[in-house]
């Protein structure tokens, strides 16, 4: 693909820092309403995104989020260094979390950022090793403005 | 009526071009051009921020006068709550609502009572429609304007139900006409209003055709007649209030709210908190909300930018009156159904989308990105654009060059000025053909006084207001 047919975006995950996290799903939630994207789409990514950067700081360390917009789809990329999910298809039920009290108590951690990941992408895709990190990969469809 | 009509205006001659306004303006609606402050009418919500904060008094509110009065044959003033909270040491509404008699006005409505009807419709709105929660309040207009322009999303969580000055307006012009026989354009049906946004939803209202509202004031206009008149009116004025606590709170931030019943509610006030709100509302942060209510202004109504006392100071004083109130005054009957709710729905307005089809709005957000790394990302305001990234949007919008950008532009004058160096050292050497390079370097030096004078444009211009002034 050449470069004026996705638009590459990439955004420097820091752990820890809850003050910040949310960031980069929000800048590029104002770029898709820039676009035009239809506010379905806007709302999927949105949440998806905000999902995957949640737990990349509170499980992972923080990572990598990459973001290619064309005008069929969003692709997101979200790469950390972290501990793995031992147990996908527990992780990705509704409920479960192993986030430690301090997190619950800001009101996170309650077993729905995989599940919602899951819900408002139209594909994804998780590669995990245990001790050498996750990537998830998530794709929401743009559909033609109507 | 234009659907983006504004009541907030800008004085040309008073603006001096500075960058108070376009840094300050939550939806990046103005930049400076010209030496002057423009307005971009379908980004501007009527917030009054700019009105707020301009050194110079260059924004105003378009309102009208009292001698409006006199177009008609009968009057009804429409007191907002936050009217009540610019006097010292009151603590009856009746001296207010007398002393609008004594101005001149043959009835009062307060909007209060008819915001007291608009709680109760809201209380039943919220138990009938469990799917729509959270709510969100619809009685400051520039929070639906803003909701309409960038937050498609929320939309359908409008509470659709008119604001309490349109259900006044309604009920006070039935009511005049019922006790008068007048037709109803022989009625004048005045709102004394905190905001210019109120200014903004009679002209060009959201849920609703035509507002019943005809006229609009300022409190802050009406604030020193109405004190003399107060005095005039005594202690012991006629009892023609007619609402109770609920409706007087409404004057304040999570005074709607506080009428709902339910702790199940958030109330954010100012426009940077409410915006806030909202992009955490976008990505489903709230869960196990009923009501959310959004007002523009610092401490809700009472902080509106046509009124006179310091808002928390305001706030002070409407909780002082409603001290001894009932709870409410106001009961909705059957027929309410009619006048609360709302006739027409609020559509989605993409404004803030680069392009008129998603391929050129593509497109220009990729230009908007390769422009944004170029420019040095001081957001100096210097261009006229509050941000670097505001800039880029201007410029693939057509509205701008990148030549606005002064370290732009004084960069491109560095590189100029290192060539016609190294021309006049390879002639000074006698490498090359001496006339040949002479003409090069001649344009060489035409281009750099060009881009020399776009600088010196704007100087022009202020010295010459300089002058203007010294005259």
């Amino acid at each position: 693909m050449s470069e004026s047919d996705v638009i590459t975006l990439t955004y420097a995950i820091s752990p820890d820092d809850f003050t910040r996290a949310g960031e980069a799903s929000s800048d590029v939630k104002g770029k898709l309403k820039q676009m035009g994207v239809c506010p379905e789409a806007v709302r999927k990514v949105a949440i998806a995104m905000y999902e995957g950067e949640i737990n990349m700081v509170i499980h992972a360390r923080g990572g990598e989020i990459t973001v290619n917009i064309t005008p069929k789809q969003i692709e997101m990329i979200l790469a950390d260094a972290g501990p793995g999910i031992p147990d996908v298809e527990l992780a990705m039920k509704a409920g479960f979390s192993t986030a430690p009290d301090e997190i619950r108590s800001l009101g996170f951690g309650a077993g729905m950022g995989l599940p919602n990941m899951q819900k408002y992408s139209d594909e994804m895709k998780i590669d995990t090793v245990i001790g050498k990190g996750t990537t998830i990969f998530m794709k929401v469809n743009i559909l033609p403005a109507s | 009526m234009d659907k983006f009509y504004h009541s907030v205006r800008l004085n040309e001659e008073l603006c001096k071009g500075c960058i108070n306004c376009i840094k300050r303006c939550p939806t990046e609606a103005i930049r400076v051009r010209n030496g002057k402050a423009r307005i971009n009418s379908k980004f501007c919500i009527d917030c009054g921020e700019c009105i707020r904060v301009c050194p110079h008094h260059a924004k105003h509110a378009t309102y009208d006068k009292i001698d409006v009065l006199k177009q008609y044959e009968y009057t009804v003033a429409l007191p907002a709550p936050s009217l009540y909270s610019q006097f010292n040491n009151l603590d009856d509404v009746n001296i207010v609502l007398n002393a609008l008699l004594l101005m001149g006005f043959d009835d009062v409505f307060e909007v209060s009572a008819a915001a007291e009807l608009v709680s109760e419709a809201t209380r039943t709105y919220i138990d009938n429609n469990p799917d729509k929660l959270p709510l969100i309040s619809t009685a400051c207009p520039s929070v639906v304007r803003l909701i309409r322009v960038r937050f498609p999303n929320l939309i359908p969580n409008l509470l659709p139900l008119n604001p309490p000055i349109e259900v006044a307006a309604i009920l006070a012009a039935q009511k005049a006409m019922k006790e008068t026989g007048l037709p109803r354009e022989k009625i004048g049906i005045v709102f004394i209003s905190p905001c210019p946004s109120k200014v903004t939803y009679v002209k060009s209202p959201l849920g609703t055709e035509r507002s019943e509202v005809d006229r609009v004031l300022a409190i802050k206009d009406m604030y020193p007649q109405l004190l003399s008149y107060m005095k005039a009116v005594g202690n012991d004025p006629a009892d023609i209030g007619t609402s109770g606590k609920i409706g007087i709170s409404w004057g304040r931030s999570g005074g709607e709210a506080s009428g709902l019943f339910t702790e199940d509610y958030l109330a954010a006030d100012g426009i940077e908190n409410v915006i806030r709100v909202l992009e955490d509302m976008e990505d489903q942060k709230f869960l196990n909300l009923k009501f959310v209510e959004l007002n523009a202004c610092n401490g809700g109504c009472v902080g509106g930018v046509l009124t006179v006392e310091n808002p928390y100071v305001a706030e002070v004083k409407l909780k002082r009156l409603r001290r001894y109130m009932p709870v409410a005054r106001n009961h909705i009957g059957k027929e309410a159904e009619d006048y609360v709710h709302w006739t027409k729905e609020v559509e989605y307005e993409p404004v803030f989308s680069l392009g008129n089809t998603m391929m050129e709005s593509f497109s220009r957000l990729n230009r908007v990105e390769r422009l944004c790394k170029k420019l040095p990302g001081l957001d100096c305001g210097s261009c006229g654009a509050p941000t670097c990234k505001a800039l880029a949007e201007d410029i693939v919008r057509g509205e701008a060059a990148e030549s606005d950008c002064v370290y732009y532009l004084r960069e491109s004058l560095h590189k100029l000025s290192e060539e016609v160096s190294i021309l006049a050292n390879d002639i000074a050497e006698n490498n090359v053909e001496g006339y040949e390079m002479l003409k090069v370097m001649t344009e060489y030096i035409q281009r750099i006084s060009d881009e020399m004078s776009l600088l010196d444009g704007r100087d022009e211009k202020e010295n010459k207001e300089n002058k203007e002034r010294r005259q």
